[in-house]
Parts: structure tokens; C-alpha cells; sequence
């Protein structure tokens, strides 16, 4: 078959880290396939060509910290030491401090310890389904509009928390807004003020059955719990919310540019897929996708894995000597790379016709892992090179 | 490697072949007693692949084996090559020697009201709090109760008797990754501490005694990088501490080791050499730079995989080494790697 061959479109990385209207990179992706990597490297890039940068990760395995060769991150950006004519700040998200610095900016200080003294609330922001990814965003909008009299970031890279899916990033804020707002929640804090509302009284016969079944599941002391928790949350709601949609507004504007990192794996790109259309579905500012760790065999296309097998294949017919034992090995060394390089390339294939428009940057794997700035430093070549 | 000789010292008698790598060979040991088998490991490193073909493992024989995911990926479909899988039990794949696989994928929601309709005959109350955003708030936002019915629902399946005899004879879970197993299955001693009454306290204490019995296994599924090596680590102490017990480590994509030491000459090795044999192979000769760079490069990667498969060794436990497949993975595929899977009898 000769179908025209069609030239992917590429992401041009250092025209975007360079460009000063470029305030806030996000990198997102499902576990496992460079994202934090990608995010640490385009972040020091972009430190050495002069921008002053923070880069923001999440994760709690602490592998930025790991990968920058720092022992110790927290909640406040850490300057990163060896980065050459620029500077580099790297922090990581301390969930629980977020939430507690959230609670702390929207209530009275009476408020505010009554807060973090119910047993709920210690469970929810430190394990609750979705805190993370909001207080990843709460975060990200601190950073973006500092308070007066802290520094600005000329740019923003904010690495996304390991998540099932790359969806969640987006969707978290929102769902917590929703819960915040949501009836249930109301209601939950109605009986824990003097006399209720009249709305309760309509829905009593629901509620009834629902508080009923709350309590005989989770028992008394959780629901009086959630209800103390909610009626002290009640204030902040407003505050929450708008919040949420502030940042999420902030995420739309030109200034913010969506990198989706993927590797060459069907899963990887099934979730890359999703993430793009996402993107696109809501006008979200998509700079690229990056694909990471690319088999590429030596001499490009000119040995293929089958040939390379079965040329080694001749050689272990032959008499064993140096000379055919030295050439055994590298052709069968060339014949996994090779096909490991075909099926990426098929792989890559496969998306990019998928998404035409989406531009594509393709990273060679490293002979060894990334855990110092010289590697990451290597990597943002790699990543400017495609 | 104190470690790695005894753990070949234990395991000696069920060793299998040498792993392609050229590795240690340190596979053995699933243990056949344990009735649930949790797969845990680092996003990306073939947690559903592994726990797929475990599953397969277990099924030979004649085994009824029920795979489990708690994730709502649909990842179990997809790799079966089935439709969607709904809230209930379905075929899966038939194991050689008359086994079966039966693939669930458990929704939490649907979860909740199965308990309350299991435990206090409140299905018609359960939709109206659905309606109500209730289940919503219980399922996805209130702290660990997700995993707490997730892990109540696997417990069910785990005790489930039909006829009386077990439904199943083990299940397998494809569970969430290492960064957050501890969280997960230690969610029902959580919420047996936040719900201090009622009849959640009492169930959760059930599914505690299971999940930190002698009939659970949590197996950790790895890459010989850097990262995922250190995350299993991190979590077999974690969870060795947390009482659990752990099955085996298993390691993914292992490369295949075909350069024998000495051949690289550390790294100066001799290109006329090579290029000698290149010739009688029929090979462009032109290329014989760039496959002794390769090769170079290609053992770089394996040193760094021995380094880690080391560190390893801190951790021990039967490991099992799985053979990199080229994509897509399908029942074909699972077969194949279901075969690196030795079971204790």
C-alpha cells in the first residue's frame, strides 16, 4: 500500500517555554509514563534560558524529589541547587497543609479550629477521593496569583497527581464544587442548626429514610461527624466553589499550555486519546502530546527485526567463534530493538491519525533511568530536538 | 545477596526454567492456599496484564477463579476481548484442564446498594438516596468508604458459597497501585475507627480479619527501573508492617540478556571483530558502528536492570519474571504468560 506519507506535526518546545506570554505548563497523562520526568525537565529548561520557574508535583512517591536529587520537598517552593544561569524552584503539594491553609483563609479562627478538630474532616483532607487534585489546583492558583509582597513566577509547570484516569485532573475540582452544593450535603447540615429550614421539612419524608440509612451503615457518631463538619463548612461553600472555577477558568486561558505525555503502550495512548479530546471538547489550551521512551534501532530503518533475526539465526548455525558469537549477539540485541521500535512507531502511527492537529514530540528511551539534573537536562534536549 | 541465596534455598525445589534475562531465577511460589490473591504495583509497570494472567494460572486444572477490578477501566474487557463487563459475574476464559476465569468489575455504587439491600432490605430507600446525591457523597467523597465497600464487595465474593462449597476457589484483584494499597485495604480499620458504632464497624471488622489472614497474598508487580523498583520496596515495608502478607514480586518486561560477559570488552569491544562476523551474516557492514554502540548501550540498560533486580533482594520473596509481548496483549498472550507462573502446592 503507498499511502501518502503524512509528516506529524511537531511541538516546537523551546518557542513555548520561551515565550513569555507562556505562564502555566500542565502535564498530564495516566501513571507511569514520564509525566513527572517530562514536567521536571521542560521546568529546568526553561529555569536555564532564563525564565524564572516553579515546577509543582504531586505525586506522593516523591519521585520529582527523587528525580531532581533532592531528599526533602514541602509545601513551599525549594530552590533547586546546580541549575546553570537561571533559577529553578521545585515544591511538592502537602495535601493535608493545602486544605488546612484553605479552611484557615475562609473562616474565623474559632471556626477554623472547630474545623480541624472533627475527626471527619482529619480523614477527608487527608484521604478524601478528589482532595488532591483540588488542592493540586488550589495550589496552582496560589502560585499563579501570589499574595502581595511574594515573588511572581515568570513560568508555572504543574505535574497532575497519579490518577486511574488523566480525566480526573479536570473533573475533581468540579465534582467537589458539586458535592459542596449538592442537596445531600444541605440536609446533612440542616439537624446540626436550631430548627432547620423549611425546605427540610418539605424533603422530611426522604430524608427520614436516607438519615435512617446513614445511620444504621455508619453508625451515629459518623453522621453527628459529618453534619458538625458540614454546618462549619457551610460558610466556606461560597468560597469553595469559586475557587474551583476560578482556577478552572485560569487553566483556559491562552496563557496555560496542556502537555499530554504518553508512552508507546496501547493503554498509555488510549488515555492520551481521551485527554486530548477532553482538551479540545473544552477549548483548553493543547500545546502537544509527548511521547516518551521510543525504541529507536540503530541505523533507523535500514536493518529490520526480521532480517536481524534471522541473519543471527544463520550465525548460530555456523561454527561458534569470536567474530560469529560478537554478531550473533548484536543482531539479536538489534532484532528487540527493532521490533520493539516497529510497534511503537505503529503505535505512534495510530494516534497520530486519530488526531492530526495535535502536534507530536517523540523521545528516544535513555540507556539508563533519569534521576539527576545532567539527565534531565538531556531530556529537555531530546524533547527540543524532535 | 544474603537474601537472594535464601530465597533460592527455599525455593529451590519449584524452580522453573532460567528466566530469558539471564537473571538470578528466583520463580516459584504462589501459594495455592491463599483464596485472594491482591495484584498491586506501579501505574504502568502490567498490573491488570499480571493479575489477568495469575488469574489464568490459578484457573488450570480445573479452578474456579474470579478476577476482580475496582477501577471501572473496563481494562478486563478490553484484555479479554469481552463487552463491557457489567456489575455481576461473567465468563471470562476457559483454563486448560477444565478451569474457568470469571471477570468482575465492581462499581461503588452499585456496591452500596448491595449492602443495603443485603444487610437491611433498603433497595427502594437506596434509589432515593441515589437520586439524592447520597450514594454519590458516600461512594466517591466520604473518606475510604469507597475502598471499604470495594474491599467488602471482594470479601463477599472471597466467602461466597454456592450449593454449599465455595463459588469460587480463588479470587484475584487487580487492585489499585502501590502508591495508594496501604490506603485501600487498610480503609475498613479506618472507617471501623470513624463509624465507632453500627453495623459498618461490625462488617469491616470481617473483612480486616480477611485481608490480614493467612488466606490473603498481595502480590507487587515491577519494572527493573529505578522508580518502580524503589515504590516496591517502599510498599512491600509498608505492607509487611500494615500485617500483610506478601506473595510474590513480579517482574515485567524484563529484557532478554544476550550479550555474555566479556564480549564488550568493556566497551572496547572490536569493531573489526564484529564486522568480520557481520559479513558471514550477509549484513551491511556499514552498520557496524552503530550495532556495537547499541549493543554498548543495550547493556548499560542491562546493568542497570541487574542493579535493580539487587535491590530487590531486599524484599524476599518468590519473584517471577514475565517476558516482554508485543502489544496488543490478548487471552493468547495471557496464556502464554500464565505459564511463568508456578503454583505451591
Amino acid at each position: 500500500m503507498t499511502a501518502p506519507r503524512r509528516r506529524l506535526a511537531a511541538l516546537d518546545v523551546d518557542r513555548l517555554i520561551g515565550d513569555p506570554a507562556t505562564r502555566i505548563i500542565v502535564t498530564c497523562g495516566s501513571g507511569g509514563v514520564g509525566k513527572t520526568t517530562t514536567a521536571a525537565a521542560l521546568a529546568l529548561r526553561a529555569a536555564e534560558s532564563g525564565r524564572r520557574t516553579v515546577v509543582l508535583t504531586i505525586d506522593p512517591a516523591r519521585r520529582l524529589a527523587q528525580s531532581m536529587g533532592l531528599t526533602e520537598l514541602d509545601n513551599t517552593p525549594r530552590e533547586v541547587e546546580g541549575v546553570a544561569d537561571g533559577r529553578l524552584f521545585a515544591m511538592m503539594l502537602d495535601m493535608k497543609r493545602t486544605f488546612d491553609e484553605v479552611v484557615a483563609a475562609h473562616s474565623t479562627p474559632e471556626r477554623a479550629d472547630q474545623i480541624f478538630a472533627n475527626p471527619f474532616y482529619q480523614a477527608l483532607s487527608s484521604s478524601f477521593a478528589g482532595t488532591q487534585e483540588y488542592m493540586a489546583m488550589e495550589k496552582l492558583s496560589q502560585l499563579a496569583e501570589p499574595p502581595p509582597g511574594n515573588p511572581e513566577w515568570d513560568l508555572i509547570v504543574v505535574d497532575t497527581p497519579p490518577s486511574r484516569s488523566a480525566l480526573d485532573f479536570l473533573d475533581a475540582p468540579q465534582r467537589l464544587g458539586r458535592f459542596l452544593d449538592g442537596r445531600f450535603i444541605r440536609l446533612l447540615a440542616a439537624p446540626a442548626k436550631a430548627g432547620g429550614k423549611a425546605y427540610v421539612k418539605v424533603l422530611s419524608a426522604s430524608f427520614g429514610l436516607m438519615s435512617k440509612a446513614v445511620t444504621k451503615i455508619l453508625g451515629g457518631e459518623l453522621l453527628h461527624d459529618v453534619s458538625a463538619f458540614v454546618a462549619s463548612l457551610e460558610a466556606m461553600f461560597g468560597g469553595f466553589r469559586e475557587r474551583a472555577e476560578h482556577t478552572y477558568r485560569l487553566l483556559k486561558t491562552p496563557g496555560t499550555a496542556f502537555i499530554v505525555v504518553a508512552s508507546p503502550e496501547p493503554d498509555a495512548l488510549r488515555e492520551a486519546s481521551y485527554f486530548v479530546e477532553r482538551l479540545v471538547g473544552e477549548q483548553m489550551p493543547l500545546a502537544g502530546l509527548v511521547v516518551n521512551r521510543l525504541h529507536r534501532p540503530a541505523g533507523g530503518d535500514r536493518l529490520s527485526a526480521r532480517r536481524a533475526e534471522a541473519a543471527a539465526d544463520k550465525l548460530g548455525d555456523r561454527a561458534s567463534s569470536d567474530a560469529v558469537d560478537l554478531a550473533e549477539a548484536a543482531l539479536r540485541v538489534h532484532a528487540e530493538i527493532a521490533e520493539a521500535g516497529e510497534n511503537d512507531a505503529r503505535m505512534v502511527r495510530g494516534f497520530a491519525a486519530a488526531h492530526p492537529d495535535v502536534a507530536l514530540i517523540a523521545v528516544p528511551a535513555l540507556p539508563t533511568d533519569v534521576h539527576d539534573l545532567t539527565g534531565l537536562r538531556l531530556i529537555g534536549e531530546l524533547l527540543a530536538a524532535s | 545477596m544474603a537474601a537472594l541465596g535464601r530465597a533460592v534455598g527455599v525455593y529451590a525445589e519449584v524452580m522453573v526454567a532460567v528466566p530469558r534475562s539471564g537473571l538470578p531465577a528466583l520463580v516459584a511460589g504462589i501459594p495455592r492456599a491463599a483464596r485472594l490473591h491482591i495484584v498491586t504495583g506501579k501505574g504502568g509497570a502490567g498490573k491488570t496484564t499480571t493479575a489477568a494472567a495469575l488469574a489464568i494460572a490459578l484457573a488450570r486444572g480445573g479452578q474456579r477463579v474470579l478476577i476482580v477490578e475496582v477501577e471501572g477501566r473496563q481494562a478486563l474487557a478490553r484484555l479479554f476481548d469481552v463487552p463491557e463487563l457489567p456489575y455481576a459475574d461473567r465468563h471470562l476464559a476457559a483454563a486448560p484442564g477444565g478451569g474457568e476465569v470469571v471477570g468482575l468489575s465492581i462499581d461503588p455504587e452499585e456496591a452500596f446498594i448491595d449492602y443495603l439491600e443485603l444487610f437491611y432490605n433498603m433497595k427502594r430507600s437506596a434509589r432515593i438516596m441515589q437520586r439524592m446525591g447520597a450514594v454519590d457523597f458516600v461512594t466517591t467523597l466520604a473518606p475510604g468508604l469507597r475502598d471499604v465497600l470495594l474491599t467488602g464487595k471482594v470479601k463477599e465474593r472471597v466467602t461466597l458459597n454456592e450449593q454449599g462449597r465455595s463459588a469460587y476457589d480463588c479470587v484475584v484483584l487487580d487492585a489499585p497501585p502501590t502508591g495508594r494499597i496501604r490506603q485501600f485495604l487498610d480503609a475498613t480499620r479506618e472507617v471501623a475507627n470513624l463509624a465507632r458504632f453500627g453495623p459498618i464497624n461490625r462488617q469491616s471488622q470481617g473483612v480486616v480479619e480477611l485481608l490480614h489472614s493467612e488466606r490473603t497474598v498481595v502480590h507487587l508487580v515491577t519494572l527493573l527501573e529505578e522508580m518502580p523498583v524503589q515504590e516496591t520496596v517502599d510498599a512491600a515495608h509498608e505492607l509487611t508492617e500494615g500485617g500483610f502478607g506478601l506473595g510474590a514480586i513480579v517482574v515485567n518486561r524484563a529484557r532478554p540478556h544476550y550479550v555474555r560477559p566479556g564480549q564488550l570488552a568493556d566497551g572496547r569491544l572490536s569493531r573489526a571483530v564484529l564486522r568480520r562476523g557481520l559479513k558471514l551474516a550477509g549484513v551491511d557492514v556499514d552498520l557496524t558502528d552503530e550495532l556495537a554502540q547499541q549493543m554498548i548501550e543495550y547493556e548499560a540498560r542491562q546493568d542497570v536492570q541487574r542493579a535493580n533486580a539487587d535491590r530487590l533482594d531486599a524484599v524476599a520473596v518468590p519473584r517471577i519474571e514475565l517476558p516482554e509481548l508485543a502489544p496488543p496483549v490478548g487471552v493468547g498472550e495471557l496464556s502464554e504468560l500464565s505459564d511463568y507462573f508456578v503454583i505451591d502446592e
